[in-house]
């Protein structure tokens, strides 16, 4: 240690060499002996997993109760990383799977953490539906634009005119605007946020642990390896000062409204907050009303039947 | 339950989102097969015996988890109530074309089982039967129904509860830190546990370790490959479950499953009153296949007549068992209805 550190002895109570061997507070919350991470220098996944381990911190959830499933693709990795109970599935398949868990245990709380191709393209059909159910889910997307673990192909994130691997002359196929999607299928909670705004998008994450109900939070991070790189918008530094300059930040944006076209501004925010019965408090109400005494309420007993 | 609406399997779903609210289980129609088979192997790792029911078209939406059930051994009923194919075919209509399919649909190396009841009882007793071998060798288990005997009306005695064999999942008494998802510890697959166990279990789909981590690597495929296999395979002839008659003086032997095995009856009965020494195989259990028991009865019988509701697959089991020691016959049937027991008849009588 420097003599700096000394010189405020008399204040400081820290002990050098616990400094020297302290850890990340993250990384009690992965599998270490998964680490390295397969995911690319500059790439934002690993950024909305740090936001996300701050949220679980901060949510104060009881981590044997919360549960990740992850698609394949590179955020369909996430899963393996987290020292949770987590289940890397199919492609696109991730909300079934989870429904299917929460449905079965219902106190967990799970999360559903995947990426753009995952959850909206092969995904997409399962995504509407446990929206409009309001499948008591948590659902993380990681929106890269592209399809980053089979070399660059175009998605259904893809921007207009932005090039890549099966667009190689641009991409003349309109985007989704996912949190209008969400939206519009009835999810409680949608928010948007970039990698540059990790604040933001963990308080968002710990919101979403907290809510009850289909909740959806896309999370704007940048491909340095194939996206930017085939459109010339330079590193993953280059993409932040994009979503730095580029962002405007509107609670409360009307969904309809937030579409992204290729390096546009990017309306960020909380979108969508509000409350309506989940799939499973529907149908315990629904029975309870039917059957009188003699329905028993579905995980009432703390989950297990 | 996770179900989705398909002819003729559709009824059972009805009858069980009847019924389950007042049994304390769960029942969701999910948006697709798709859904509907992920849906159940998320059941299972969150703690429940689970099923899905389905027919052709909704099989083969249902194949690549078949897979990702074999790799992540997650136990699993899935019953298809098989019609006339391919694709949609006969909707109302029977046909026992999907054996080969529930065997061999999904992609890579991997064992399953089938069982193929041929009444309303044997749907009762064979499904408790294959909810047992699912939680004993945590393996797909394929309940392969069709048509006619989806939609047939018998007689049906229930035991009492007690007097049902039922085996339960084997929970893992292991402290967390120290369980090993894919860790045998006796029987011949591993204890399983269920998410909130606290256990921080990694379930993947890619080829993993015994701590389910990925390991992609050629060792650890031979590795993880030879347990999948194994545990089906090394086990063939304590799964085979047959019922059998006049097999004791069979020159002939009729080898039949399901609803096919209905209509061999009258053809076999026949063909003896003529004189033709002739017996029948009935496969209660279809995957795996009882090749020991062929082989035996290869050794010492004429020839096989193999009847099925399809244009010959089944058959190419019998073939490969029987290994050209006796003559193996098809009675071919491209679906629709069931054979005419005339049919049958003419072929034993043909090989007599």
């Amino acid at each position: 240690m420097s003599d700096e550190c000394g010189s405020c002895a008399d204040t400081c109570d820290a002990q050098p060499s616990t400094l020297i061997e302290m850890q990340n507070p993250v990384m009690s919350y992965l599998r270490q002996d998964r680490i390295p991470h397969i995911w690319c220098p500059g790439c934002g996944i690993g950024t909305t997993l740090n936001c996300f381990v701050r949220a679980l911190e901060e949510s104060k959830l009881d981590l044997d109760q919360v549960a990740i499933v992850s698609g394949i693709g590179c955020t369909g990795r996430v899963a393996g990383y987290l020292n949770l109970d987590s289940f890397h599935t199919t492609h696109g398949r991730p909300i079934p799977f989870a429904t299917g868990l929460k449905l079965a245990n219902p106190k967990l709380k799970v999360v559903v953490y995947s990426g753009d191709g995952d959850l909206s393209a092969i995904g997409g059909n399962h995504l509407i539906h446990a929206a409009r159910r309001n499948m008591d889910l948590m659902v993380v997307c990681v929106n890269n634009f592209t399809y980053g673990m089979t070399g660059g192909q175009v998605a259904p994130t893809t921007p207009l005119g932005a090039t890549v691997t099966t667009m190689p002359f641009g991409n003349f196929e309109p985007p989704f605007n996912l949190p209008f999607l969400a939206d519009a299928c009835g999810a409680v909670y949608v928010a948007r946020w970039t990698i540059f705004h990790v604040k933001q998008l963990a308080r968002a994450m710990k919101e979403g642990l907290t809510r009850k109900g289909f909740v959806f939070i896309e999370a704007l991070a940048p491909c340095p390896t194939l996206y930017s790189r085939r459109n010339k918008l330079g590193d993953g530094v280059d993409q932040l000062k994009y979503y730095k300059e580029a962002s405007i930040i509107k609670n409360g944006c009307d969904t309809k409204e937030v579409g992204i076209s290729f390096q546009s501004q990017l309306i960020v925010g909380k979108f969508v907050d509000r409350e309506r019965p989940t799939w499973l408090d529907a149908m315990n109400t629904h029975y309870t009303g039917h059957f009188g005494d003699k329905y028993q309420t579905y995980g009432g007993d703390n989950g297990q039947m | 339950m996770a179900g989705y609406p398909i002819t003729p399997s559709t009824e059972i779903v009805e009858r069980f989102a009847h019924r389950i609210p007042l049994l304390g289980g769960m029942f969701i129609q999910m948006e697709d097969e798709i859904a509907s088979s992920i849906a159940i192997l998320g059941g299972a790792w969150g703690g429940k015996k689970v099923m899905t029911v389905t027919s052709g078209p909704g099989l083969s939406l249902m194949m690549e988890h078949i897979g990702y059930a074999a790799i992540t051994e997650t136990p699993c009923v899935i019953v298809d109530v098989q019609r006339g194919g391919p694709s949609t075919g006969l909707p109302t209509l029977p046909a026992q074309a999907d054996m080969m399919q529930v065997k061999w649909g999904s992609h890579g190396d991997y064992e399953i089982i089938a069982l193929s009841p041929n009444s309303p009882q044997e749907c009762f007793d064979l499904m408790i039967k294959a909810f047992n071998l699912a939680e004993i060798y945590r393996v797909p288990v394929f309940f392969m129904m069709d048509e006619v005997v989806g939609h047939m009306t018998e007689r049906v005695v229930i035991p009492e509860a007690d007097a049902i064999e039922v085996v339960e999942r084997r929970w893992s008494k292991k402290p967390p830190g120290q369980y090993k998802p894919y860790e045998l510890n006796g029987g011949v697959s591993p204890e399983m546990v269920k998410a909130g166990d606290g256990h921080r279990i990694h379930i993947t789909g890619l080829t993993h370790d015994e701590r389910g981590y990925p390991a992609m690597n050629p060792p650890t495929q031979k590795k993880m490959m030879a347990r999948l296999l194994g545990k089906i395979r090394d086990n063939r002839d304590q799964l085979t479950d047959v019922r059998t008659e006049h097999l004791e003086d069979a020159e002939v032997v009729v080898v039949s499953f399901g609803i096919t095995s209905r209509v061999a009856g009258p053809a076999i009965e026949e063909a003896r009153r003529s004189g033709v020494k002739v017996g029948h195989l009935r496969l209660i259990v279809t995957w795996p296949f009882p090749v020991t028991l062929i082989q035996q009865l290869a050794q010492r019988v004429k020839a096989f007549v193999v009847p099925e509701l399809n244009m010959g697959q089944m058959v190419l089991e019998v073939e490969r068992a029987v290994c050209g020691k006796a003559k193996v016959v098809l009675v071919p049937h491209p679906g629709g209805t069931v054979h005419e027991p005339q049919e049958i008849l003419e072929k034993i009588m043909e090989v007599a």
